[in-house]
């Protein structure tokens, strides 16, 4: 089948609309570029009344929010899952990896828990403290100007606590703790836990004419119609289309980029999958913002005379030092929190209080850390409201089972009664986790699909088990019962699968050396110079944060250098 | 006819003799099918094209029958019968959740079925007749032998039974919670645009918890939440 051209000649093409393209989308288009975005899913606006599931009751699911079709139920605002129909992956036998995907104007930033930390000094140096992994190619100092712009523009709530891992910021006012929190604030102190103020990119004030403050229903993984929480399509696409200066491609699933003869960028091949045919795009520079692992899969597809391993991988790393948060969890029962009054404390979406990392590594059997986060409250009932409650019975002396009066007195008396705690932290890079392309397999595109091959190591498992440790410390302090038994060694101490986090970064890591990385400190590729990534594939390490505060720091860090080495005709 | 019209005669006996297989095949005219379109708008809740597809095929098959559904709505009001200010599970439209919950996740279907078939068995057993026919205390006698887990499976043929009920229990109790009826009953009060400001002043006493003074001066001030943000130049909130 012949492959379409379109005659226009970009001078960027973003592929992908997440936290990276979208951050790039608004600086290049900004920047008086001709700009083309890329998105391999379906146009999406949180304020449409069409896809809206903002303020839905559950019984207007007839599954009432069952996960069926959404990996987080009926109401979760992502376009694809742990699955997307007719685009496997497959994996190493032995090994397991979960790949996340969202197929949306926006992608992923509609899901997510707006948690957004800055990475400390210490993150993007970690080898000099421990010498696992390596060292970032930039220091905090690079990156501090754009977190701090990116506090401004985008919108977080916060609090400025001097820590000298967790920077301050340019905070919104974080909302006041919930009574599950309270109990939380006082339990974990008494545990010798630090506890702060959540940092999500939710807008408890106002920050500009276009964006409306939060109205408290805790649904920002609905993705909010009033654009107070922070999304790349919300924010930085529909804004950038709507004024007509990005060409938007949606539907389209970028197949690889392709070079010249001299092995320089000229643009990009896609598949619509509308009509399923094949087009390209010209343009002077390709940035790539599909996600850490569907960027580097377009880079080993992109293979041509001049870069036969695939574009940007003369080093053999992309796809290497692939690596998610570890994650572990545990819930209580707390009898103090029976019988609840009840009152609207749905709150902001996610925690109104954290704990960020608090301890010396010199005294712990595990390198790097992990946060605290913390759920709770009387919340919306949905499906799996009511399974096996009555069992909490067996804390305070009552019976089991039953039915009629007893049942729905339980109801009531075990309503917002449970407090939950989920741990996320640093794994180390490794070489050899990493995704690579599956000789045998395409997906219905045609377009070769990654095979994962990824293991823990026992770094990931102690923590995982300080993190239990921490979990039962913190509930006995509260007066709890810790639900469930301490997962043991067999279980890998409760350790989550890896990729279960969402937090995947590493396979286009960036360093000064080209020989062990796959970028420069601009997330320039070093085999390349009109090519960029500007999603998590470039990180070097992940630290015990999430990802997405850096991803958009970066991401406008190397738009900037974009910007300047187009006026300077370097690229 | 609209198959859920129809699931709603069943459960109230207007049709007798009307199976839901045969019920549900009259529904397959052109103009009926139109007719449920424009129902699933009105009841659209922000679904892609291929989850309404997806969500049409399960509505319009059939798996559980007219004798399941009738033995489900006595159970499910047992479960949860009504009270002075609150409707029964059937009341609430249990039974037709369950109608759909085990097309949707038909890892329920064969708990389900067999769990039924074990209690009228049950029923024959002590009574000779069907479980929805025996008297409301012929059917609370069983069911108190069923409706508590046995650790120490003291009555190991009961054990089958116990973990039927368990099943209905958490499927009653999910189907009651999450309708309007039953969130009203349990008193959440979310879900609609607000202003979180703490929590109330006689809950925070009355758990002997308090907002200290120094974590409060950095939370939201919402008498000035709609003033734009600005700050100096250390990241110090001054609007």
């Amino acid at each position: 089948m012949q492959i379409i051209e379109n005659s226009q000649e970009y001078d960027a093409i973003i592929v992908g609309s997440g936290a990276g393209g979208g951050m790039a989308t608004h600086m290049l288009a900004n920047a008086g570029l001709k700009v083309a975005v890329v998105e391999a899913g379906p146009y999406f606006d949180p304020k449409d009344e069409e896809t809206r599931t903002q303020l839905k009751w559950p019984w207007e699911s007839p599954r009432r929010g069952a996960s069926t079709n959404r990996a987080f139920g009926d109401y979760d605002m992502s376009w694809g899952d742990w699955k997307v129909d007719g685009e496997p992956y497959t994996h190493e036998e032995g090994t397991k990896f979960m790949w996340w995907r969202s197929r949306m104007l926006g992608g992923r930033t509609n899901h997510w828990g707006r948690i957004s930390l800055r990475f400390g000094p210490t993150d993007f140096k970690h080898k000099d403290v421990d010498g696992l992994g390596d060292n970032w190619p930039i220091s905090y100092d690079d990156v501090k100007p754009y977190y701090d712009k990116l506090d401004k523009l985008v919108g977080v709530f916060g609090s400025n606590e001097g820590l000298p891992n967790d920077p301050d910021g340019f905070f919104l006012p974080p909302p006041k703790p919930r009574l599950h929190e309270l109990y939380y604030i006082k339990a974990a102190r008494k545990a010798g836990v630090r506890v702060i103020p959540s940092r999500l990119s939710i807008l408890t004030k106002k920050l500009n004419d276009d964006r409306g403050v939060c109205f408290y229903c805790s649904q920002c993984g609905r993705s909010c119609t009033q654009y107070a929480d922070f999304s790349a399509s919300s924010v930085f696409v529909i804004p950038a289309k709507n004024s007509g200066r990005i060409d938007l491609f949606t539907n389209c699933m970028v197949k690889s980029v392709m070079t010249d003869s001299e092995g320089r960028a000229t643009g990009v091949s896609y598949i619509n999958k509308n009509d399923r045919r094949e087009y390209q795009l010209k343009g002077r520079t390709v940035v790539l913002g599909a996600s850490a692992c569907s960027s580097a899969r377009i880079l080993m597809n992109s293979k041509s005379s001049q870069h036969p391993n695939g574009l940007g991988n003369s080093s053999d790393v992309v796809g290497r030092y692939l690596h998610d948060s570890t994650g572990g969890g545990r819930a209580a029962f707390v009898p103090q929190l029976m019988n609840r009054k009840t009152y609207n404390e749905d709150g902001v979406g996610g925690m109104h209080v954290y704990s960020p990392w608090w301890l010396d590594n010199k005294k712990l059997d595990f390198p790097r850390g992990y946060h605290i986060e913390i759920w709770g409250g009387m919340g919306m009932p949905s499906y799996g409201f009511g399974f096996n409650h009555t069992e909490f019975n067996k804390y305070i002396g009552g019976d089991i089972g039953g039915y009629g009066d007893k049942l729905r007195e339980d109801a009531k008396r075990f309503y917002g009664a449970v407090i939950g705690l989920s741990g996320r932290g640093e794994a180390i890079a490794r070489y050899d986790n990493r995704c690579t392309i599956d000789p045998n397999v395409v997906d219905q595109w045609g377009i070769p699909v990654l095979k994962f091959d990824y293991k823990w190591s026992d770094y990931e498992r102690l923590q995982a088990r300080h993190m239990q440790k921490t979990f039962e410390e913190v509930f006995d302090a509260m007066g709890a019962h810790v639900l469930g038994d301490t997962p043991g060694k067999d279980q890998d101490y409760g350790l989550l699968a890896p990729g279960q986090i969402i937090h995947e970064v590493g396979t286009t890591r960036m360093g000064d050396n080209a020989k062990t990385s796959v970028t420069n400190k601009y997330s320039q590729l070093h085999d390349c110079d009109n090519v960029f990534v500007v999603d998590a594939g470039v990180f070097t390490s992940q630290a015990d944060k999430n990802c997405t505060w850096t991803i958009m720091a970066l991401s406008m860090r190397t738009s900037e250098y974009i910007i300047d080495q187009m006026k300077k005709q370097n690229i | 006819m609209d198959r859920r019209e129809s699931l709603k005669n069943i459960l109230i006996g207007t049709i007798a003799g009307a199976t839901v297989a045969g019920a549900a095949t009259s529904c397959e005219s052109p103009a009926e099918v139109q007719e449920q379109k424009v129902e699933g708008k009105e009841e659209y809740y922000g679904r892609t094209p291929k989850e309404i597809e997806h969500d049409k095929k399960v509505m319009a098959e059939v798996f559980l029958v007219e004798h399941e559904l009738e033995t489900i709505a006595v159970l499910c009001d047992i479960i949860l019968p009504a009270t002075a200010t609150a409707g029964s599970a059937t009341d609430a439209g249990v039974p037709e959740f369950i109608e759909f919950i085990v097309k949707d996740l038909p890892n329920n279907q064969l708990p389900i079925r067999g769990g039924l078939m074990w209690l009228d068995g049950e029923s024959n057993l002590r009574f000779n007749k069907l479980f929805k026919a025996a008297t409301p205390e012929e059917q609370i006698q069983i069911v108190d032998d069923i409706a508590y887990p046995d650790p120490d499976n003291k009555k190991p043929e009961m054990a089958y039974g116990i973990k039927f009920f368990n099943l209905m229990r958490n499927l009653t109790m999910t189907g009651y919670y999450t309708t309007r009826m039953g969130i009203d009953d349990l008193g959440y009060k979310g879900n609609v645009p607000n202003v979180w400001n703490g929590v109330p002043a006689e809950v925070l006493a009355e758990h002997e918890v308090d907002y200290e003074p120094e974590w409060i001066a950095k939370c939201v001030d919402i008498t000035k939440a709609g003033t734009k943000a600005e700050w100096d130049e250390k990241g110090n909130l001054i609007t």
